[in-house]
């Protein structure tokens, strides 16, 4: 399966989670928000946040173990550019209100202009980070 | 068990099958879409368009329906306004991604695939989290 399609499928596996949590519970499938209100939101609204997110981490990393993709270099980051990464992704996502999923796959299928800024934002400033890091300081993370 | 949860379980499910067989759990495939002066990878695109050509039909006709199947109502974002806080905190994000390449859902998933990148990665995504809540409710307990 070329790479292309195997990024379509996957983002129509997405879309289709996005679809279902939506028709389901009435929820967005953010999930930075959906990690976000773990800790903050009412207790009666947490139980659906647990089972998401376990069933992201359950079949993804079960996934993960037949398909093919590259772990050696996914076990060699620097670990304080991952620490700083980190914090500043859990920073940000939570005062922007959303992530890739959140804005991206979810805010721009309901066609909201407000999460289409938000792209627009990270989207230029992750590209503008690679690029000092990549060919500006010729460090790779 | 609740069938709100077992839907919630499902949509996890597929979501983080979508994200493995997509391969953004690897982050050197997302920054290869962020290069665009080096050797840049669109695969990012591919998922981004198969998920939206998914969501912009279908959550349309959801959202034709009075309520969702299983809950009293939809429950969607309510703020409109582009403003400092939505753009800041979207381009903090941007950066962090751009350094790694992981963002929220994969780096999830990577953790539960056994990568140590994001091992080291989501304690610290959380914590980023917690800091920014306490930031704010410091704030607000300021103004009172």
């Amino acid at each position: 399966m070329g790479s292309w399609a195997q990024g379509l499928l996957g983002g129509a596996l997405i879309g289709l989670s996005a679809t279902l949590l939506l028709w389901s519970i009435g929820r967005i499938a953010g999930i930075s928000g959906i990690v976000n209100g773990l800790g903050t939101a009412p207790r009666s609204d947490r139980a659906w946040r647990a089972a998401f997110l376990l069933g992201l981490m359950a079949a993804g990393g079960i996934a993960m173990q037949f398909l093919p993709y590259a772990p050696a270099r996914l076990q060699t980051g620097s670990t304080l550019i991952l620490l700083l990464a980190g914090l500043l992704v859990g920073f940000g996502t939570r005062m922007g209100g959303g992530c890739t999923s959140g804005h991206g796959v979810c805010g721009l299928g309901r066609l909201s202009w407000r999460s289409l800024a938000a792209v627009l934002s990270f989207m230029a400033t992750a590209m503008a980070t690679v690029f000092v890091m990549r060919h500006l300081i010729g460090a790779l993370a | 068990m609740k069938s709100t949860v077992l839907a919630a379980f499902f949509s996890g499910a597929l979501f983080g099958l979508g994200l493995a067989i997509s391969g953004m759990t690897d982050r050197f495939v997302v920054l290869g879409f962020l290069d665009l002066a080096g050797e840049f990878n669109p695969q990012l695109a591919f998922v981004l368009a198969g998920a939206v050509a998914v969501t912009a039909i279908a959550f349309r006709l959801v959202l034709r329906l009075p309520q969702p199947v299983l809950a009293a109502g939809f429950q969607l974002p309510a703020a409109t306004a582009i403003d400092r806080q939505l753009l800041l905190g979207a381009a903090i994000f941007g950066v962090g991604w751009g350094l790694v390449g992981f963002c929220p859902g994969p780096a999830l998933v990577g953790l539960a695939g056994g990568l140590r990148d994001a091992m080291i990665f989501v304690p610290a995504m959380l914590a980023g989290s917690v800091t920014h809540y306490l930031m704010e409710r410091r704030a607000k307990i300021g103004e009172e």
